[in-house]
């Protein structure tokens, strides 16, 4: 090998990092300028009045209390949906399906197409299945379960996971003890998967909350706080959507809005990142 | 015996087999969502989409009763694939950069930085489109809300998780070829274009198809900056509407078949959309077979 060929190679390396490095530079200039246009457009409007009352005037004045009041109803229901169901299935194919077999591909295969499945058709099943056909209506019950069939696939795959990387040892102890499998579960392998678990709570929290879609015909548009959940509420993300395109003059709330949302993801995906940290050093 | 967590055996007592009801239970409740989901959509659009060739037509009128769905199809495919070839080509770079000519905590930090965009509601992704993009677009080509707008944004909203994945690739490649090939005195450059992005290939493919899923089923950052005009385009700032966002503007008031004609668009990306995740599927599993043929 000569020396000027290494040469050669050397100056392209630098030839190259250089204008990727520009690309780099000049790509993420672009969410910089939206995070930007956001802050000038939003702050302004951001006080703890706007946070804490009900939006008025179609919402170009007033707050958006009631609307995060909404956010987290729908939220909350679900993640109660998500957390039992989804963990009692992920433990199935862990505990009880063998890897390889028809079944565990079958279950795969079906979470595989329901997380690809669009928003939106999710949005019209829930507005047929939950809103129609269970009579629940336009409520914040029926977003929530529809928003809980949509996350199901993420929460899963992250409880799966976690699940499957307590150690063999702990089985054979347990097996060893006579241990039931009941008890195994409870006492070793959940408190083990735990902070992956969390992990993949947070993650849905943070898809459910961005999701706009689904909630337009399940959670509907209303403005006013929620007294139950079978009330119609809307979410931060459809408020939004609403202020942007329906509402002239809504401009500025909807900035505001979309700030609170953006740190709201920001924050849950920050939350994301610690509890992968945890949950990477607790498997080690 | 291999030692699996299926076989591991334990006593048996009935809170294990209640056990074993419950989580069954849960694993048939996932399978049955997505079974519900593929009967609802298809029994909603049943009469128009097998019985009718009126959903295969151009003219969208539902007060007039035509449901042509083709020129909303087209416009989602050419959004999707517009978006596509304008987030791919950055997306490599992006990932070759971090990977192999950024300082390694620079790197890090601009993979965290993606992870953050990624997290961005695309309903913030299309206000900011909105607010921003379009207007720019219009004084250089009115109306501005366009198909080009539209794949702009998509574009944008589509390309973290896509330098994610290709960097994922690129360090598994990088893994397994680049000592050998830094050692005959190949450039860094040479050999990412000659060896690494060659051997990342089958994997980068399935992640592009996902994103080509992705972009099909999204709905809000289209809707807010597409214009949403029925019609095939004719430049590529012409303002459409794509199958998803007109199910999100119409369903509000539609009753009777134009429901129906909607529920069909729905039943229409639905299958398309798997269509190209098993396709992605099977790609992703050729490349694991090949890889363990070549060990």
């Amino acid at each position: 090998m000569r020396i000027e060929t290494l040469d050669h190679a050397s100056r392209s390396d630098r030839l190259h990092a250089r204008w990727m490095g520009l690309v780099a530079v000049l790509t993420l200039l672009v969410p910089v300028l939206l995070v930007g246009e956001l802050l000038a457009d939003g702050l302004p409007a951001l006080t703890t009045d706007f946070l804490l009352s009900a939006p008025a005037d179609a919402g170009r004045s007033g707050g958006i209390g009631s609307v995060l009041v909404s956010t987290l109803w729908v939220l909350a229901v679900c993640l109660g949906v998500v957390l039992p169901l989804g963990l009692g299935c992920a433990l199935f194919l862990v505990e009880h399906v063998r890897a390889g077999s028809r079944l565990e591909r079958g279950l795969q295969l079906a979470l595989d197409i329901l997380g690809g499945v669009p928003s939106i058709v999710f949005g019209l099943f829930g507005n047929r299945f939950f809103a129609v056909e269970l009579g629940l209506g336009f409520s914040i019950l029926s977003g929530g379960l529809t928003l809980a069939c949509m996350v199901l696939p993420l929460f899963i795959r992250a409880a799966e996971q976690s699940l499957r990387q307590c150690p063999v040892g702990y089985r054979q102890a347990a097996a060893a003890l006579a241990l039931s499998r009941w008890g195994f579960v409870r006492r070793i392998l959940l408190p083990t998967a735990a902070p992956g678990i969390a992990l993949g709570v947070v993650l849905a929290s943070g898809r459910a909350l961005a999701e706009t879609a689904v909630l337009l015909f399940t959670a509907g548009y209303v403005t006013r706080w929620p007294e139950s959940w079978f009330n119609s509420g809307r979410t931060l993300a459809v408020h939004i959507y609403d202020l942007a395109m329906n509402v002239s003059g809504g401009g500025t709330n909807a900035a505001a809005t979309a700030l609170v949302l953006l740190v709201l993801a920001i924050g849950i995906q920050v939350l994301a990142a610690i509890v992968g940290r945890i949950s990477k050093g607790a498997s080690q | 015996m291999i030692l699996s967590p299926v076989n591991t055996s334990f006593r048996s007592p009935a809170a294990d087999r209640a056990l074993f009801r419950a989580l069954a239970f849960s694993a048939g409740a996932v399978a049955a969502i997505l079974a519900l989901i593929l009967l609802y959509l298809t029994l909603a659009s049943a009469s128009l989409l097998f019985v009718d060739a009126g959903l295969w037509q151009l003219r969208w009128q539902p007060s007039a009763g035509a449901y042509g769905l083709v020129a909303m199809l087209v416009g989602s495919v050419a959004v999707s694939l517009l978006a596509l070839l304008i987030a791919v080509p950055p997306g490599l770079v992006l990932a070759v950069w971090g990977r192999f000519f950024a300082p390694p905590w620079v790197g890090g930090l601009y993979r965290g930085a993606m992870g953050l965009l990624a997290s961005i509601p695309s309903v913030v992704y299309g206000f900011w489109g909105l607010v921003v993009l379009v207007p720019l677009l219009n004084r250089w080509a009115p109306p501005g809300a366009s198909l080009l707008a539209a794949a702009l944004v998509l574009a944008l909203m589509i390309l973290p998780i896509l330098v994610l994945q290709a960097d994922l690739a690129l360090d598994e490649a990088r893994r397994r070829h680049l000592a050998a090939a830094m050692a005959l005195g190949a450039s860094v450059s040479g050999t990412v274009r000659r060896v690494l992005l060659p051997t990342a290939a089958p994997q980068l493919v399935p992640a592009v198809l996902l994103q080509l899923g992705r972009a099909l089923g999204e709905t809000m950052a289209v809707l807010m900056v597409a214009g949403n005009v029925v019609q095939l385009p004719d430049a590529i700032t012409a303002p459409i509407r794509t199958l998803t966002a007109n199910i999100a503007l119409e369903m509000a008031y539609a009753s009777g078949e134009h429901q129906t004609a909607l529920f069909a668009s729905g039943w229409l990306l639905f299958v398309l959309v798997t269509l190209i995740m098993l396709g992605a599927r099977a790609v992703a599993r050729r490349a694991g077979e090949g890889r363990v043929d070549a060990h």
